[in-house]
């Protein structure tokens, strides 16, 4: 599989990658999960990672922050090489993170959860801006963490990293398992942030929400990409994405 | 003379007091021991000897130095609160790690630096003993860190059993040595002239030295209570004990704040060794006789919890009190036997979340 040569027909608009991984192997334990994956961002772009249930996606997020450990490859962020760094480190840089599980801690009020992650760079969004674009947040801010429901602890999730200046977000799985209203409200959410610049690589199983949002799309299967789809292309690509998904 | 319940009322509220006394050290040490093992997950078993290293510090202060009481409040916590963020940095935390490197070069330093100034340079007499061991532990720590780059920890937790050995271990290595210097007879330290005499309330009598212990009690833990529930401080020491993977990828330096986490805790041991050292006299073996009560009000208060320490620390003490008055045979077992049944009816302890 020629991976380089995916990974060099990239970032179509942007000009130098922001994020650029090469050769990402990882383990859990003994357990090779990743063998070789190879992707770049571009700045301002939104990514998604496709693929079915157990093929690397959340492990290639995790990876990239950092909280996986055992790693090896090559990740290049804005110049630096973090394959080395503790993920407190890598956040540093500016990548904020938005777990699968949302990692809303139940001992800290809303507000506490909000304001958790320190400022790692000037310009992140103010709390005013925020509570425009989660307006449920501001009603319930001394409420327990998780006290909230799903949709409300996704938006406080992915809020709390807003704030800290971070340009690079990884969003895994935004939308499993809310109610359709919520998705279409994380959905605007998305959108919004690119245009305020922020460079995304979201993990999906709903490629007809990926599709609504992202400029491209990467096709991970057992621990490698296998394939690259530009959101322009994806109507001539539908065939090809069913098979790779398997529906 | 008055009488409620047929006891005299002075006996009474004498033991009332005493009880709340009592109940002032377990309040602060369990405290400790919550705070300790709500971050790092382990049960610190040298708590005792930290509160006793905290009472000799006062000693040392006021005879060689000619420091007194007030200086030791402040100087004594911070000083064995150091000792305790070199015991984390090199042993505890290491317990954690795959490489034990820097453990080796610290436990190797520490012990021929002590041996080189306990005989080569004639440090013989008792009294320079812990000072040879303090420069010992110093130097340790020092080349254990210039040879050995930081090693990033806190990735898991260890299990409870090596983290309890270790510490248990080093309660013991830390008492035989201050009994090989100072015997275990207890040395006298007096009372602040600014806290002599008493009240006199008519129902009893309270000396102004106890009830400056049970203010001071008091406020240090309701302090150390807001600080972690209140402060932004406090929502990353949550934060990282419920999730320190999540918390350190959001930028949190974890590993440093299990340190100070731990030399805070071993502070407040401290703290009460020198608000001890008037009452009972500086000895040896002050933190083993008192430890095991205070892991007896941790358990009854639920392992980790701050509010449960608090609260459990000065209710056992008044409740040990009374049985005094009422039933003096059961006064030295009513506490273990209070730890049973909430054993059997909450095992997560009154304030514990169950797991």
């Amino acid at each position: 599989m020629a991976e380089a040569a995916l990974a060099t027909r990239a970032p179509a608009a942007a000009g130098a990658a922001l994020l650029s991984v090469r050769g990402l192997e990882a383990w859990y334990g003994e357990s090779h999960v990743l063998h070789g994956i190879s992707f770049d961002v571009g700045e301002g772009e939104v990514v998604t990672l496709l693929g079915r249930n157990g093929a690397g996606k959340t492990t290639t997020l995790k990876s990239i922050i950092g909280i996986l450990q055992k790693r090896r490859g090559s990740i290049v962020f804005e110049g630096v090489e973090t394959i080395r760094m503790p993920s407190r480190q890598i956040a540093r840089l500016g990548i904020g993170y938005v777990p699968e599980e949302r990692g809303i801690f139940s001992s800290l009020s809303v507000e506490e959860n909000l304001f958790l992650p320190p400022q790692v760079r000037p310009g992140g969004l103010p709390v005013e801006r925020i509570f425009e674009l989660f307006p449920n947040l501001r009603e319930r801010l001394s409420s327990q963490g998780t006290k909230l429901s799903g949709g409300e602890q996704q938006m406080l999730s992915i809020a709390r990293i807003l704030r800290t200046g971070a340009r690079m977000l990884l969003l895994d799985e935004p939308t499993e398992g809310l109610a359709p209203v919520i998705v279409e409200q994380i959905g605007r959410t998305i959108a919004e942030l690119k245009k305020q610049g922020f460079t995304i690589i979201l993990v999906e199983q709903n490629f007809r929400f990926a599709s609504t949002v992202a400029d491209r799309h990467y096709v991970v299967e057992q621990g490698r990409v296998v394939d690259m789809i530009l959101n322009s292309e994806l109507d001539q690509n539908v065939d090809k994405l069913h098979a790779y998904l398997g529906v | 003379m008055t009488t409620i319940l047929g006891v005299p009322t002075a006996a009474l509220f004498g033991q009332l007091l005493l009880g709340l006394i009592n109940g002032s050290f377990y309040a602060i040490l369990s405290l400790g021991l919550a705070v300790i093992f709500g971050l790092l997950n382990i049960i610190n078993f040298t708590h005792g000897a930290q509160y006793m290293m905290g009472a000799f510090v006062a000693w040392m202060l006021l005879n060689w130095a000619g420091l007194g009481y007030w200086w030791a409040l402040l100087i004594a916590p911070i000083a064995v609160g150091i000792t305790g963020v070199i015991l984390e940095r090199n042993l505890i935390s290491q317990l954690a790690s795959n490489d034990k490197i820097r453990s080796l070069l610290f436990v190797i330093s520490a012990i021929l630096t002590f041996l080189l100034c306990y005989v080569g340079i004639g440090w013989s007499e008792g009294t320079s003993l812990a000072a040879a061991l303090l420069v010992g532990a110093v130097f340790g720590a020092v080349w254990a860190h210039v040879a050995r780059e930081r090693i990033s920890t806190a990735e898991g937790h260890v299990d409870h059993l090596y983290g309890l050995l270790l510490t248990f271990g080093l309660a013991l290595i830390i008492q035989g040595l201050f009994r090989n210097a100072y015997g275990s007879s207890g040395l006298p330290y007096q009372i602040p002239r600014e806290l002599t005499g008493g009240q006199n309330f008519g129902f009893m009598f309270m000396p102004n030295y106890r009830g400056w212990v049970v203010v001071a009690s008091l406020v240090v833990c309701l302090a150390t209570w807001f600080v972690i529930e209140k402060t932004r401080l406090g929502a990353y020491l949550r934060a990282a004990t419920e999730n320190p993977t999540l918390t350190q990828a959001f930028g949190i330096n974890v590993p440093r704040l299990v340190t100070i986490t731990y030399g805070f805790g071993v502070g407040l041991a401290a703290l009460a060794g020198v608000l001890a050292a008037p009452i009972y006299s500086v000895n040896p073996n002050m933190g083993a006789d008192l430890i095991i009560v205070v892991f007896a009000v941790v358990v009854i208060g639920g392992m980790g919890s701050i509010l449960g320490s608090i609260v459990t620390g000065f209710g056992l003490g008044l409740i040990e009190g009374l049985t005094k008055v009422f039933y003096p045979e059961a006064s030295s077992t009513v506490i273990f036997i209070i730890m049973a049944i909430v054993l059997l009816i909450k095992p997560a302890g009154l304030f514990g979340r169950a797991a």
